[in-house]
């Protein structure tokens, strides 16, 4: 066996290095978010009157209620068609299956900048008026992929012999799947939705140009108010969003690395 | 009947991305080829006068600025991401999941928060202009904010998490035995890593630098929130056309130029990345 060494110390520090450089932005924010002054540059105590202030924010509130609206749609409909294409990529075998592969991965080779201003021209040339209804719809288009690759990888390591044997005990197909199929593919149906909420949730550019009005979600909300400078609201409000992506990061890392957990 | 079934699960992915990926990228090519006049009046004929005005000098100094943006970003990922991955990937031992997991995380978070959290870092009277005054390393407040500085850092932060997992990849799927191998053939550490180990991680740095710049080369968010009208990249070009100008056509025809130009480096940089291997 291998014994571990720890490295050498250059090596050690570097690599610390890069982690402070990683965190130490999000850590003054945290930290600012708590300071008792309006200003951001110097520390004068202790304080969560940020937070209270957030609380009686209506618009913001509208935000985080419209962002939740949009993330929990369009988590919906993407994990529902990219669970159905990944059953299919990876159970039959039928032409055109590359070609729909790939087709999962194209929205993450386009520049989201494009996919904005391509979703904004479209649905302004057909006709249809920007709103919430846009925004979730341009969500789905660039998180199913997300949602079918995950389920795709979790559906290859899984044989499809146990299938075999309820058809032949006589089940259905519909009865297989949900008897059989959903049960061992849930964890990673479940952990391809987080992903989705979590790109929907955290979404900037895309929404940026497909939202009507209206339908300002939490991003544009802080994008709105850092025109007029950082404030320690809205440290607080990402404060908030920090707290809520990292909480369902860890329940995503928590199903990705115990797939039994969620199963049965 | 199987057939059936695949394709009656498939079809609604695939109609969805018809709908709302292939056909809006298609609108942007069509909408590309007409003009705009003074009074927002759309040119009849079809014509690649947008793209003749899409590389003028001003333009064409805003599509280098975001190149040279984009490659310093990706040097600058690759020499913080390598000697990350390498001491996870080696020395990580029990707790290398986590590491990496400590990398990740920041990533999924939301970008636009991650980046304008360096203001208050970088501004005039800011955390590290305070800190440099109190150590009296300078007298007066350095200017960090809005200079080409700020936007390659905040680009840099943003893409850091993403270059540095490919070539972990790379470096925990190499046979660490290989390295005995060539120390007992009388190599030094330094030998078998610029003869062994590098080499054997290039697919994991070549990845991790077309992940870093392609994204990089398209942002608008870094030089939106870090920068100033000096540091524009072609996403910021994009952004004006479309909300600014309102002049659709151009900006789709910026947005043909800005994949074209993607593609091309990406393509450049593959067969050059190739030639070294054979």
């Amino acid at each position: 066996m291998r014994e571990e060494k720890p490295g050498p110390l250059w090596l050690r520090l570097y690599a610390l290095t890069v982690y402070l450089f990683l965190y130490t932005p999000i850590v003054v924010l945290v930290l600012f978010s708590f300071n008792d002054s309006r200003r951001n540059s110097s520390w004068e105590g202790f304080t969560t009157r940020w937070y209270v202030t957030l609380w009686h924010n209506e618009l913001l509130m509208r935000a985080l209620l419209n962002s939740l609206k949009v993330a929990c749609l369009a988590t919906f409909l993407s994990t529902v068609l990219g669970t159905m294409a990944a059953l299919a990529l990876s159970r039959y075998p039928f032409r055109g299956r590359e070609a729909v592969g790939a087709l999962a991965y194209l929205p993450m080779m386009v520049p989201e900048i494009v996919m904005g201003i391509a979703l904004l021209t479209f649905f302004i040339k057909v006709g249809i008026q920007l709103s919430i209804v846009t925004v979730i719809l341009a969500h789905v288009a660039f998180s199913v992929g997300y949602v079918t690759v995950t389920v795709r990888t979790r559906l290859a390591g899984m044989k499809g012999n146990l299938e075999e044997a309820a058809a032949d005990l006589g089940a259905t197909p519909w009865q297989t799947f949900w008897l059989v199929t959903f049960p061992r593919i849930l964890p990673g149906i479940m952990s391809g939705a987080l992903l989705a909420f979590t790109l929907s949730f955290d979404d900037f550019v895309i929404t940026f140009f497909t939202a009507g009005i209206g339908a300002t979600t939490l991003p544009l909300k802080i994008y709105s108010m850092l025109k007029f400078g950082v404030t320690p609201e809205v440290n607080a409000i990402s404060t908030i969003m920090l707290g809520f992506t990292i909480g369902l990061l860890a329940l995503w890392s928590r199903l990705e690395s115990d797939p039994k957990s969620l199963g049965r | 009947m199987k057939r059936f079934l695949a394709w009656a699960l498939v079809l609604p992915f695939v109609l969805y991305n018809l709908t709302f990926v292939i056909f809006p990228l298609f609108t942007v090519l069509y909408q590309s080829m007409f003009t705009i006049d003074a009074e927002y009046n759309v040119s009849q004929q079809a014509s690649l006068d947008n793209f003749k005005a899409a590389f003028s000098a001003a333009n064409l100094e805003v599509m280098w600025r975001s190149a040279r943006y984009a490659l310093t970003t990706t040097a600058a990922c690759l020499l913080l991401g390598y000697p990350l991955a390498y001491f996870i990937a080696v020395y990580g031992g029990r707790l290398r999941s986590q590491l990496l997991i400590l990398v990740v995380l920041p990533f999924w978070t939301s970008y636009l928060i991650r980046t304008f959290a360096w203001t208050t870092l970088l501004q005039k009277e800011g955390v590290i202009n305070a800190v440099l005054l109190k150590l009296h390393l300078i007298s007066q407040p350095l200017q960090m904010l809005n200079t080409d500085f700020s936007v390659i850092l905040g680009l840099t932060y943003g893409f850091l998490p993403f270059a540095t997992l490919p070539i972990y990849v790379s470096l925990e799927n190499q046979d660490r035995s290989l390295v005995e191998a060539a120390a007992d053939l009388g190599a030094t550490p330094v030998q078998a890593f610029w003869k062994v180990v590098f080499p054997l991680s290039l697919p994991g740095v070549i990845s991790a630098s077309l992940i870093t710049f392609v994204p990089a080369m398209g942002d608008f968010v870094s030089a939106e929130i870090l920068g100033s009208p000096e540091t524009q990249m072609i996403g910021n070009l994009i952004q004006q056309q479309f909300l600014a100008l309102f002049n659709w056509p151009m900006g789709s025809a910026l947005s043909l130029v800005l994949m074209l130009l993607m593609v091309t480096s990406m393509a450049l940089y593959m067969g050059l990345a190739g030639e070294r291997d054979a």
